[in-house]
């Protein structure tokens, strides 16, 4: 059944249509998700949809976006589709295990759940309401239910699919998991993915999240995913963003980290309408750490908004915060971190840093890194930094003979080598190096990577700039 | 080769250089000295094509062309080559291919097709050998985490890669130990044929041990106040720059 969303009034609407008897969502006759997404939706209902008026949407407004039409799609799309075709992972050498999501869907051919000899869980979260209702009912919609956020209470009131990992004690995942989310569609689609990922104690994963989008349409996704992750456990997590700038991309993410359990998150941005990426770390058992990065590269009329909130809670963690970003023509950006040191939280170590390149005098960017503190033995930095490319740099590489337009990608490339170079997996590096040089050339297109070579070939992005080689 | 006449140079308003003349021939190697703030960083830069300095008069002519009108990659494709006293790191580019776009970018100036990459690796050997190079330094991010010495030995390096005919060594030698100081004194000299030139700026006669100038010149307030042979630079490390000041 496909359903049509019309904008008037979308917030009544949405609450309208998420009651109809029509439509089934995954885990209705289970009491526990009926009753998580029965308080969602009411949730939703006192909240309701972004607006800039409130403070921690200031500086992205979803007006122009809930202006769409959208359709949402309630028929499950991703049985018998073969992934290889849909999507080729053009990195070389990348063993990766490869799961994909089609339009929200967990794409599956054998099966909608796996689980594997070492007792990990991979697969469709809607089949897992059922398989493994343990693990749903323990987990499922904590976080989620803490926070304040009305997209997310709509993504749980409309969740019908995503993926779940459950990585179990003790167990080391050798391969790389890489989830890629595709959406392939004529209509415009507004979609809630949803996805729960579980580390066990001493459990260890290195996930890539992939973003791309090959629709003819407009887009709006809401995807939200919940992280815990046990004593000692640890999860070495990339987002890559290449999508069209006809899509509006949310993506909150909810992390609960318990003692010695260490987090490493990169968000790279390299295409987009509207990207927010939301980040909310709750660091709830000593010795925890938290290593949060993000890198962006916005030209024409795009929009990046980076909000990350580290809570914390118990003494002796760690987070660092570090942000950078390149914003040409009329591109827009927002940064915004917040760091909550609680009274108990002694010897925190906290830093936050967003710098950050401006290329025209179109382009803006709105940077808040904030501290709270209510512990006295702490040690918290932060800053922020706009400027243009240095002048001083920029003499030092053209008195050796190479152009002004390479001098600045020379320059705009070294500046974003320092999130690269946080990146562990060597080939995943080398790729998103390869990519982010392309980008800056201005050969990169969000074509670059799909398979399905579709007609609609999205103007290719450029900063201005051509050159032959690096 | 470089025909500097009565050449003024304001840096926001504020006049540094004040009539400079100097005329370097091919071959040659000179020496310019003076106490700090008299103007020698502003002529190297000057020379480099920097923005921000502002020609109230005078000229520049170098290979029979007004340099003043040519970008600093334009200069540097021509055979300048600016040796920095503070240079530049660059996070993620690493020096093999720096050299590399350089070097390219300079042949495709001169209608000349990209460097075969077995000659380019030669050159790297060649040059890492006589500059005493280790062989990771190549592979390292320019400048990136470099101490001060290696800064200025990667500058030397550089330098022997690009085969400049004009070389403007800003400042290289100080704060150099004295191997550092040979390294920098070798590039220098195996460079040196009848058809190169080079200006070293320095604060020292120390150097000079090493690279022997054909002419030393005094700049003091922006001017060339003294010219004269390579005895000169024994002179000034014995009477020091109070001996220049008090003559005036």
């Amino acid at each position: 059944m496909d359903t049509s969303i019309q904008t008037y009034n979308l917030k009544e609407r949405l609450i309208e249509q998420s009651l109809s008897r029509n439509i089934r969502f995954p885990g209705g006759d289970t009491p526990y998700v009926a009753g998580v997404r029965h308080k969602a939706l009411e949730q939703f209902r006192e909240i309701g949809l972004p607006h800039p008026n409130l403070e921690r949407w200031r500086g992205t407004d979803l007006s122009k976006a809930f202006e769409t039409d959208y359709h949402l799609s309630f028929d499950p799309a991703g049985k018998g589709v073969d992934i290889e075709a849909l999507f080729k992972c053009t990195v070389p050498h990348f063993e990766t295990f490869l799961v994909a999501q089609l339009n929200g869907w967990f794409v599956y051919n054998d099966g909608p759940l796996h689980t594997l000899p070492n007792g990990m869980v991979v697969g469709s979260l809607a089949s897992a309401i059922h398989a493994h209702p343990g693990l749903i009912e323990k987990y499922y919609g904590n976080l989620t239910a803490q926070s304040d956020e009305g997209l997310t209470a709509l993504n749980t009131a409309y969740a019908l699919d995503g993926m779940i990992i459950y990585v179990p004690d003790n167990v080391s995942v050798e391969e790389t998991l890489q989830m890629v989310n595709l959406i392939d569609s004529p209509e415009n689609l507004m979609l809630h993915p949803r996805n729960l990922v579980i580390l066990g104690k001493n459990a260890h994963l290195r996930l890539v999240q992939c973003d791309d989008s090959i629709n003819h349409g407009t887009t709006f996704i809401n995807a939200v995913t919940e992280v815990f992750m046990d004593e000692d456990s640890s999860l070495d997590h990339y987002k890559l963003q290449n999508k069209d700038s006809h899509s509006t991309l949310i993506n909150t993410m909810y992390f609960e980290q318990q003692q010695g359990s260490r987090l490493t998150s990169n968000a790279m941005s390299l295409n987009g309408g509207i990207i927010r990426n939301s980040s909310c770390v709750k660091l709830d058992g000593e010795n925890a750490s938290a290593d949060i990065y993000g890198l962006y590269l916005m030209d024409r009329n795009q929009h990046i908004d980076n909000r990350v909130f580290v809570d914390h809670a118990k003494p002796r963690c760690h987070s660092n915060e570090l942000f950078k970003g390149v914003l040409d023509d009329h591109a827009t950006g927002v940064f915004n971190g917040h760091v909550l040191v609680r009274r108990d939280a002694q010897q925190t170590m906290a830093y936050q840093k967003n710098n950050n390149i401006l290329l025209t005098d179109k382009a803006t960017i709105d940077t808040r890194p904030f501290l709270e503190i209510y512990a006295d033995d702490v040690k918290c930095s932060h800053g922020a930094t706009v400027g243009q490319l240095d002048a001083n740099a920029m003499f030092y590489i053209r008195s050796r003979g190479i152009s002004e337009a390479s001098a600045r990608i020379l320059l705009m490339y070294a500046f974003a080598a320092e999130i690269i170079n946080k990146i562990s997996i060597p080939e995943l590096k080398q790729r998103i190096d390869d990519m982010v040089k392309k980008r800056l050339r201005g050969e990169l297109s969000i074509c670059d990577q799909c398979v399905l070579q579709c007609s609609s070939q999205e103007k290719k992005a450029d900063f201005k700039i051509d050159m032959s080689k690096i | 080769m470089l025909k500097i006449k009565n050449l003024s140079v304001a840096i926001k308003g504020k006049e540094i250089l004040k009539g400079i003349n100097l005329e370097v021939n091919p071959g040659e190697v000179h020496a310019i000295m003076g106490p700090n703030g008299t103007g020698k960083s502003t002529l190297a830069y000057v020379i480099g094509g920097r923005e921000g300095y502002e020609v109230t008069s005078g000229e520049i002519t170098y290979k029979g062309m007004n340099l003043l009108e040519l970008s600093p990659e334009e200069r540097a494709c021509e055979g300048i080559f600016l040796g920095f006293q503070y240079p530049v790191e660059i996070p993620g580019v690493s020096i093999t291919s720096f050299l590399r776009t350089a070097i390219n970018e300079q042949r495709k100036y001169q209608g000349l097709d990209p460097v075969p990459p077995a000659e380019f690796l030669a050159m790297m050997e060649e040059n890492k050998k006589l500059l005493d190079l280790q062989d990771k330094l190549a592979n390292r991010s320019v400048n990136e985490g470099f101490s001060g010495g290696e800064k200025k030995k990667n500058e030397i390096f550089q330098m022997a890669m690009l085969q400049p005919s004009l070389a403007i060594l800003d400042e290289t030698d100080s704060g150099l130990d004295i191997d550092a100081l040979r390294v920098v004194a070798t590039g220098v000299n195996n460079l040196r044929r009848p058809d190169n030139s080079a200006i070293v700026i320095t604060h020292y006669q120390r150097l000079l041990d090493y690279i022997i100038p054909d002419v030393v010149h005094v700049l003091y307030d922006g001017r060339i106040v003294k010219s004269g042979g390579k005895e000169m630079a024994l002179e000034l490390e014995e009477k020091g720059y109070e001996w220049i000041k008090n003559s005036l």
